[in-house]
């Protein structure tokens, strides 16, 4: 079935291109995945996953449920090992990164089931973010030295900053959990913001959003790659959403992707409305 | 009755200075460190050997007992905890139990058996008197310390950058790497500072009772772990609160019914709060989401 669904597709050619926005083109790619694929036991879970994401692109990645866009992301992440492939950002190879480094080398996420430190404020959970940009040690927040001082501060000063962004200042010191569902979401945005990302990876950022939310979540992506210059790769359902800020579009299906290119390319592609809508019986 | 309740402070401090590493431990990495207890007799006998072999002053031998005791914690974590990050609780529980055979065992070998009697390093300071009870300087200090180390202690988590991590491994270790934590070190650093207060309430428990052994460490665990237990396993002021009611319950139980060995007391206290509040008195109710 899926060999009939590559000769069907418009967009076949999917593995080597990349398609960037204008404004990139003279760019070098901020992320690239090379025959990126994982194996869960006997389960290809993942296979031939190629994409480039330029330097301040808007990229969706959509497909049906149990596709594989959060194992995609969780590859990228390096929550999962890769089983095969190569993951270049900004042209180096993310080989034996662990999560943490590779959130230091500039990738950024949010999570499909909103995974905020609860018992911590507003605030210092913008302040986790930030952990690797405050400039004190151990020692110096021990004794509380003048540095101490100074770089809480700044960091107060930043996280605030950040969170004016989605105008949650006000709601600095209300505990995470105690906010309502949509501003935890954002909280989310802002958190993974802060860690200084060139690339930003956003698990369905609307869901659960009522359409004046998701509207507004739409303008504060592209504010956000406006102002940071960053790159935004989404996965969402909300086609809405996808096809209003996404400047192309990756869908993945059984863990490959099937099409790949902008969104009225992707609207008009017969394997993917076969994914989403299934074939129609000849006959 | 005031001098009770004053020793009972006294050594409920102890107490509690143990029970926050327990719970520090517990609250970051979720397990149960029973070789704690023998952290401390550890640094009973450093404090020691820098007195009387190398001849150091009280002062010098506290801090080189603390910085022993941080190396151990340190080591402790990375040789036996860090290769089981991912086992179960249960073999991580066993092999808590076998560091802490093990810790004593080698005091055994080092030290021998023979108790060392442990100097008094607050000889020169004069007791208290208020009215006509009289409270010796060794309770004063333990309960000061007590306070000050509590005090550094949420200072330390609410406001520091590390302490605001180790706030966020607690609660979401994955998402925490992911934000560019570094969850190693930052577990590290937990028993690190435990194992650094473990120093401490060994130099006061040695102080108040001088008889230092290779076992000195197991009971006074135990007990900081009930304590720990009673106060809410995970909470910093939780462990505070049970170590000292705890350390009273144990003094005024002692005075009242000496015939009876206190630690009958100390015990069923920890059965009463898991029969009747098992989260402990600060603790937070779980619900499982169904």
């Amino acid at each position: 079935m899926s060999r009939d669904t590559e000769k069907r597709s418009g967009i076949v050619e999917v593995s080597g291109k990349t398609i960037v926005p204008e404004r990139d083109k003279d760019r070098p790619l901020v992320l690239e995945a090379m025959h990126l694929g994982i194996d869960f036991g006997g389960l290809t879970a993942v296979d031939e996953f190629n994409i480039g994401v330029g330097a301040t692109e808007i990229m969706g990645l959509i497909g049906p449920n149990g596709a594989g866009k959060t194992t995609v992301f969780n590859l990228l992440t390096k929550v999962y090992q890769p089983t095969r492939g190569t993951i270049l950002l900004n042209g180096k190879d993310t080989q034996g990164m662990t999560p943490a480094s590779v959130n230091e080398a500039g990738i950024a996420r949010t999570f499909q089931n909103i995974r905020l430190f609860d018992k911590l404020t507003v605030e210092e959970n913008v302040k986790i973010g930030l952990h690797n940009h405050i400039g004190y040690g151990m020692f110096t927040g021990m004794f509380r030295l003048p540095k101490y001082f100074k770089e809480e501060k700044k960091a107060h000063e930043k996280a605030l900053e950040l969170l004016d962004i989605f105008d949650m200042a006000g709601e600095a010191d209300v505990r995470a959990d105690s906010l309502p569902y949509g501003a935890q979401r954002r909280l989310e945005i802002v958190r993974a913001l802060a860690t200084g990302p060139k690339i930003l990876l956003l698990d369905e950022p609307a869901a659960g959003m009522n359409p004046s939310e998701t509207e507004e979540l739409m303008k504060n992506i592209e504010k956000i790659r406006d102002r940071f210059g960053i790159a935004v790769m989404l996965i969402e359902h909300d086609m809405k959403l996808v096809m209003g800020i996404c400047e192309t579009i990756a869908v993945l299906n059984f863990g490959k992707i099937i099409a790949k290119g902008t969104p009225s390319e992707i609207q008009n592609d017969p394997g993917v409305i076969e994914a989403y809508l299934g074939t129609k019986k000849e006959g | 009755m005031l001098t009770y309740l004053i020793n009972g402070i006294s050594l409920g401090s102890v107490y509690a200075i143990i029970a926050l590493g327990y719970t520090m431990v517990y609250g970051i990495a979720k397990m149960l460190n029973f070789a704690h207890g023998d952290v401390i007799m550890v640094g009973g006998y450093a404090a020691y050997c820098a007195m009387a072999y190398l001849g150091w002053p009280p002062a010098a031998a506290v801090v080189f007992s603390i910085a022993v005791c941080t190396m151990l914690g340190i080591v402790i974590e990375r040789l036996a905890y860090k290769p089981l990050r991912e086992a179960t609780s249960l073999a991580v529980l066993i092999t808590a139990i076998g560091v802490s055979y093990f810790l004593q065992n080698a005091a055994l070998l080092i030290w021998s058996s023979n108790p060392k009697i442990f100097p008094n390093i607050f000889a020169s300071m004069p007791p208290l008197k208020i009215g006509d009870a009289q409270i010796s300087a060794v309770t004063i200090v333990t309960i000061c310390a007590n306070i000050i180390i509590m005090i550094a202690l949420t200072l330390f988590t609410g406001k520091t950058k590390m302490g605001k991590a180790m706030r966020a491994v607690s609660e979401d270790k994955g998402a925490a790497t992911l934000m560019g934590i570094n969850v190693n070190f930052t577990i590290s650093m937990t028993f690190a500072i435990g194992s650094g207060l473990a120093a401490i309430a060994g130099v006061l428990l040695c102080t108040a009772y001088p008889n230092l052994v290779p076992t000195t460490g197991a009971m006074p665990g135990i007990k900081a772990f009930v304590a720990a237990v009673f106060g809410g396993i995970g909470s910093i002021p939780g462990a505070m609160i049970g170590g000292i009611l705890l350390g009273v319950i144990e003094i005024v139980a002692r005075a009242l019914v000496p015939a009876v060995p206190s630690d009958i007391f100390v015990f069923a206290v920890l059965i009463i709060v898991l029969l009747i509040k098992p989260d402990g008195l600060l603790g937070r109710k779980i619900s499982e989401k169904v």
